[in-house]
């Protein structure tokens, strides 16, 4: 189908795309990469009476470093993401995740905060932002607020920022030291929607036990969540088979997935169990030198 | 209402009036009258639409033509000079990459970015980059066959 009419708004700045969206607040909708929202509108499935592109906005593609935190412009396409040298030196896990994110030609327009701002539960990178306690710079007419990811995505495909802000950067933690990092997920195919997706990092101290484990799944709810009881059980503990497996058991049994066409939700959880200890088997077998 | 957009189609630059809804592919078909690039699924699944933009291969369903404004596209129909086949075209011909031909323009558009950003791909790197689009008549392995003849280091 074709998508219903609309009013189209190319601002040059951040301040005048703020400014349009205060004045149509509630009416217009941010069109980033278009790769989840055009389609929602060529099946009429969103009507948005006005879209504004963030498109011709200069500065908002780049990816920086500044005291160990990466910075992301909010329009850096997925594509350059998974090509940055940077982010696969200091955040890997970003790069990685984007692999799974449909096709390369999608990538090439996709955008990170188009990603965050869709809250799709099943997507790639929120669930890899709760893992690294990422967060992103919400600009809105009152100015800029820092909103942790973890507080950002309240639903299915609905987040806190208000229908007159816009994430222009997002911020992760830089990997650090005898750290190891890992995203895994099962899908029909490559470039499907995720059934299942986990993201891991994994820590160690000088001694050999497990540190600062971070765990948080897609596609097992309204939201990517947190596993916190199988990384309680991490904590302090020297790595081994038993150890993993009790940490996946731990993560599915905290996992309260639904059911649709793709998996039922026994499904989902036994694969929550299976895929957890894959991510944290890899993730421990990246934790490099110190 | 409509927008005045100023684009380059394959070498060519074109000034036209557009409705925000035009969709990228249906201003290339209906207002240049370039039907080369496909109209298959018009959500971003099979690939039959896929053109370059700025050098980067795009869905041109999920693109308003209005995004395109002040950008260079490449369609399957600036692929050849003239009535001489690019390298990859040639091998689709000769491998028979092709039988209905509805997502070759997709096909040799995602192909034609592959080979330029990796001249002598795996097989594997070839299989997940045509991932992204649908045939439905090849079973896909001469396309396969076709792409791997025209990268560098084949006869």
């Amino acid at each position: 189908m074709k998508p219903a009419p609309f009013e189209y708004y190319r601002p040059r700045t951040r301040s005048e795309a703020i400014e349009l969206l205060e004045r149509h607040a509630g009416e217009a909708k941010v069109l980033a990469g278009g790769q989840s929202l055009v389609p929602l509108m060529n099946f009429r499935l969103a009507r948005p009476g006005r879209l504004v592109d963030l498109g011709s906005i200069g500065d908002l593609a780049y990816i920086r470093e500044q005291d160990d935190v990466i910075r992301i412009g909010a329009m850096t396409r997925q594509a350059e993401v998974e090509d940055s040298p940077l982010l696969a030196a200091r955040c890997p896990l970003l790069v990685e995740a984007s692999r799974w994110i449909g096709h390369r030609t999608i990538r090439n327009r996709g955008t990170i905060a188009g990603s965050l701002a869709h809250a799709d539960p099943s997507a790639e990178y929120p669930a890899a932002l709760v893992a690294l306690d990422g967060a992103v710079v919400a600009s809105g007419p009152a100015g800029e607020r820092i909103v942790p990811v973890r507080e950002l995505f309240i639903s299915y495909c609905m987040t806190s920022l208000e229908p007159m802000e816009l994430i222009t950067e997002i911020r992760v933690p830089a990997v650090p030291a005898r750290t190891g990092t890992a995203f895994v997920e099962l899908s029909r195919r490559h470039g499907d929607f995720a059934i299942i997706g986990v993201a891991a990092s994994v820590g160690m101290d000088d001694e050999g036990r497990l540190r600062d484990a971070r765990i948080a799944l897609a596609g097992v709810g309204p939201t990517p969540i947190r596993c916190s009881a199988a990384e309680r059980a991490l904590e302090g503990q020297h790595p081994g088979e038993k150890l993993l497996a009790a940490a996946a058991a731990a993560a599915a049994a905290a996992a309260d997935p639904g059911d649709d066409l793709h998996a039922s939700a026994d499904y989902r959880r036994a694969m929550v169990e299976v895929f957890v200890g894959r991510a944290l088997a890899s993730a421990l077998s990246r934790i490099g030198g110190s | 209402m409509g927008h005045e957009i100023t684009l380059e189609v394959n070498g060519v630059a074109y000034t036209r009036t557009v409705e925000p809804r035009k969709l990228l592919t249906d201003f290339l078909r209906e207002d240049l009258e370039l039907v080369g690039t496909h109209v298959g699924c018009e959500h971003g699944v099979c690939g039959a639409c896929t053109v370059l933009l700025d050098g980067r291969s795009a869905r041109s369903c999920l693109t308003f033509a209005v995004q395109a404004d002040g950008t260079k596209i490449v369609t399957i129909e600036g692929l050849a000079q003239g009535r001489e086949l690019t390298r990859l075209q040639q091998a689709f011909w000769e491998n028979h990459g092709l039988q209905c031909g509805f997502c070759t323009p997709g096909m040799l558009i995602t192909a034609t970015e592959l080979l330029a950003t990796d001249p002598a791909p795996t097989e594997e790197r070839i299989r997940e980059a045509l991932a992204g689009v649908l045939c439905r008549c090849t079973g896909y392995q001469q396309i396969i066959d076709a792409v791997k003849a025209a990268a560098a280091g084949s006869p």
